[in-house]
């Protein structure tokens, strides 16, 4: 593989973006005029959707695995995390109805490490599932997953576990971020070292076994070990994506990881483009960006012909239209397999010019 | 737990069980014609239900029947056409996301025409009638469903075996190619497959809500899912397979409730799924070979 030369160029626009959105961040967090609070909780939401869809198109998309069991790893990180940082002194009002089991009552960790040890559950749980179940193929594996997701929440909603999960009461108090670096430093952080992931050997193999699984263990690759370690990781990244939906949200339970939630994440990977790191994230901004910019879809409106159409539940309609438009005639998505270059948004605007031109001269 | 009660639990499950078998027969139908795991079918059996509680608004209930199962056929056949016709020729796991969209678009179109609020399903007030037989008590509903499972899987059987659509549909579902090349009408036999498994679904509807009462978006899409397992336990593809994985199923499910874990009544069946494809994927009555798992 040839190695391509980074441009100087792309070095300093890169370097000039980023600054550009971090300067953003702290104008939302720290102009306290007026309030942000809509955005900033538009854009923490983006990230943490961002999170587990790039670690969902690490299967899907470059493995080729069409896993359906997000929702029951995020449930994994999610319990963890909040278990284990809702403050020692507010555990009694949390667990009021069945007290909490004693080994648990003083264990507290704080933020970082209890999204790393829910990731690492979520991985260990993968890790275990995986077993079994990848020897599946495609529409069987996707219903096995689905069918573990919504194992794992009857078991976490199970009377036994009440002194723990809290069962069917769910957690709240959960501390929220302290401020909007916080999730948006964790999200970089995961989504980089998944990018490097998949730029490894291991992105390659992964990415052999997604066009030809047969040919990809003629040429050596084991099957087994990297569909495990692609379920595996991807799963980590998807139980601490999990865990800062906990954290973002401050009260879970159960019913916030029913299989929609699976669903909604593959919306944005689809709409992203099934192989694109970068489409999966401008998939969660455009989508979590659209929770709020199409309210006004499920509000009343005094238009004559759209008054009786707009009512709670519409937008939800137009989501559902969208992923079938995107799967039926833009089966590519936004970006395709492609990845987000400084060349290609430089072409974007020169080819829209060309077309002028030649629309012109016709 | 004494005899009765467990007769009368068992008699509820064959109940379940017989709606089950109704739908297990939509999914492995469309499976083996497409293989397609139809995830919408789940919402279609929903959406089943609240076309019979706005045409029992208006007509009497043998008209309501009716109305109901066309308006379930035509929608099933709507959703082959717009979401499925198209994607014949695109890779699987492109059919797989239009499948699930349609299931996400009936659900969310469930919530917003009808709103989240569970609805309450019409009586039909002889269907409803109890029968006493010593210490068993069965309503009219109960005893019809295993017995109208029956005889509509034989009719169905004597479809697929004696005319010429059933083999038509046997040809397709064995190569699809080849039989467009012997003059077979792929996408008509298609459609008839979702015509039949609709139908059938639509009927499961019936019987399944008038036992349940209420209708609410989500409520299909949970028994959807367990018709399927019922449809891989009893090996996708056959037809007897998936009567008698849905019969299962529903008793299965029944006594787990009655012996107090209906917690984990879901995710057993979820577990007996992954045991069957790990254990023997082609189920009780499956086709040996092929490349399904």
């Amino acid at each position: 593989m040839v190695k391509k030369k980074i441009k100087l160029r792309d070095v300093i626009l890169s370097i000039l973006a980023a600054g550009v959105f971090c300067a953003l961040l702290a104008y939302y967090q720290y102009d306290t005029g007026t309030s942000h609070s809509y955005a900033i909780s538009i854009l923490e939401r983006s990230a943490i959707y961002a999170v587990v869809a790039v670690s969902m198109n690490l299967l899907n998309g470059f493995t080729g695995l069409f896993s359906l069991g997000q929702a029951g790893f995020m449930a994994i990180g999610a319990y963890t995390t909040g278990i284990l940082t809702i403050p020692v002194n507010m555990r009694q009002s949390v667990y009021y109805m069945n007290g909490i089991a004693p080994w648990l009552e003083n264990l507290h960790l704080p933020m970082i490490p209890a999204l790393l040890l829910g990731g690492l559950f979520a991985a260990a749980a993968a890790a275990l599932v995986g077993i079994p179940v990848l020897r599946l193929k495609s529409d069987y594996l996707a219903i096995a997953t689905l069918g573990f997701a919504e194992i794992i929440r009857a078991l976490l909603a199970a009377p036994m576990m009440n002194t723990i999960t809290n069962g069917s009461f769910g957690l709240n108090n959960i501390p929220g971020f302290q401020n909007i670096f916080q999730p948006m430093a964790i999200a970089a952080v995961c989504i980089v070292l998944m990018i490097l992931l998949i730029n490894s050997s291991y992105g390659r193999a992964f990415k052999a076994i997604r066009e030809d699984d047969i040919a990809a263990e003629a040429m050596g690759i084991n099957l087994f070990r990297h569909k495990e370690l692609a379920f595996v990781i991807s799963s980590f990244f998807t139980g601490v994506g999990g865990g800062m939906l906990a954290i973002f949200m401050r009260s879970i339970d159960t019913k916030t990881f029913q299989v929609t939630l699976t669903y909604n994440i593959l919306l944005i990977v689809v709409l992203g483009g099934i192989g694109s790191v970068t489409g999966s994230i401008i998939g969660s901004l455009l989508i979590n960006g659209s929770q709020e910019w199409l309210r006004f879809l499920d509000e009343p409106t005094t238009v004559p012909v759209l008054s009786s159409l707009f009512k709670p539940g519409f937008r939800m309609v137009i989501y559902s239209i969208l992923l079938m438009v995107v799967v039926l005639f833009w089966r590519r998505g936004i970006m395709g397999t492609n990845e987000f270059t400084w060349d290609g948004l430089f072409g974007l605007f020169r080819r829209k010019k060309k077309t002028k031109k030649a629309g012109g001269e016709a | 737990m004494s005899a009765s009660t467990l007769a009368q639990h068992f008699l509820t499950g064959i109940s379940l069980g017989g709606a089950y078998a109704l739908i297990a027969i939509g999914y492995t139908m469309v499976y083996g014609i497409l293989r397609l795991i139809n995830f919408a079918h789940g919402d279609l059996f929903m959406m089943s239900g609240y076309f019979m509680i706005f045409a029992m608004a208006s007509f009497p209930w043998f008209i309501a029947l009716p109305v109901t199962l066309i308006g379930t056929v035509i929608l099933g056949v709507v959703i082959e056409k717009a979401a499925y016709a198209p994607l014949r020729s695109a890779p699987r796991m492109s059919i797989m996301i239009s499948a699930i969209g349609v299931s996400y678009l009936l659900q969310n179109l469930a919530t917003y025409l009808f709103t989240a609020l569970p609805k309450t399903y019409p009586e039909i007030s002889f269907l409803k009638k109890i029968y006493k037989f010593g210490d068993l008590s069965a309503s009219l509903v109960t005893l019809i469903t295993p017995v109208l499972t029956i005889v509509l899987v034989f009719l169905l059987m004597q479809l697929i075996g004696h005319t010429k659509l059933g083999m038509a549909m046997r040809a397709v579902s064995k190569d699809t190619e080849a039989s467009r090349l012997m003059g077979i009408k792929v996408n008509t036999t298609i459609s008839m497959t979702f015509v039949i498994g609709s139908l059938l679904a639509g009927v499961g509807s019936v019987l399944y809500f008038t036992d349940r009462m209420t209708v609410y978006p989500y409520s299909g899409s949970l028994p959807g899912l367990k018709c399927f397992v019922a449809a891989v336990l009893g090996g996708i593809g056959s037809i007897p397979g998936a009567v008698i994985g849905g019969f299962l199923i529903g008793i299965v499910e029944t006594l787990m409730v009655a012996f107090g874990y209906s917690t984990f009544s879901d995710a057993f069946t979820f577990l007996l799924l992954i045991i069957i494809l790990l254990v023997r994927p082609t189920g009780l009555f499956g086709e040996a070979a092929t490349d399904k798992v």
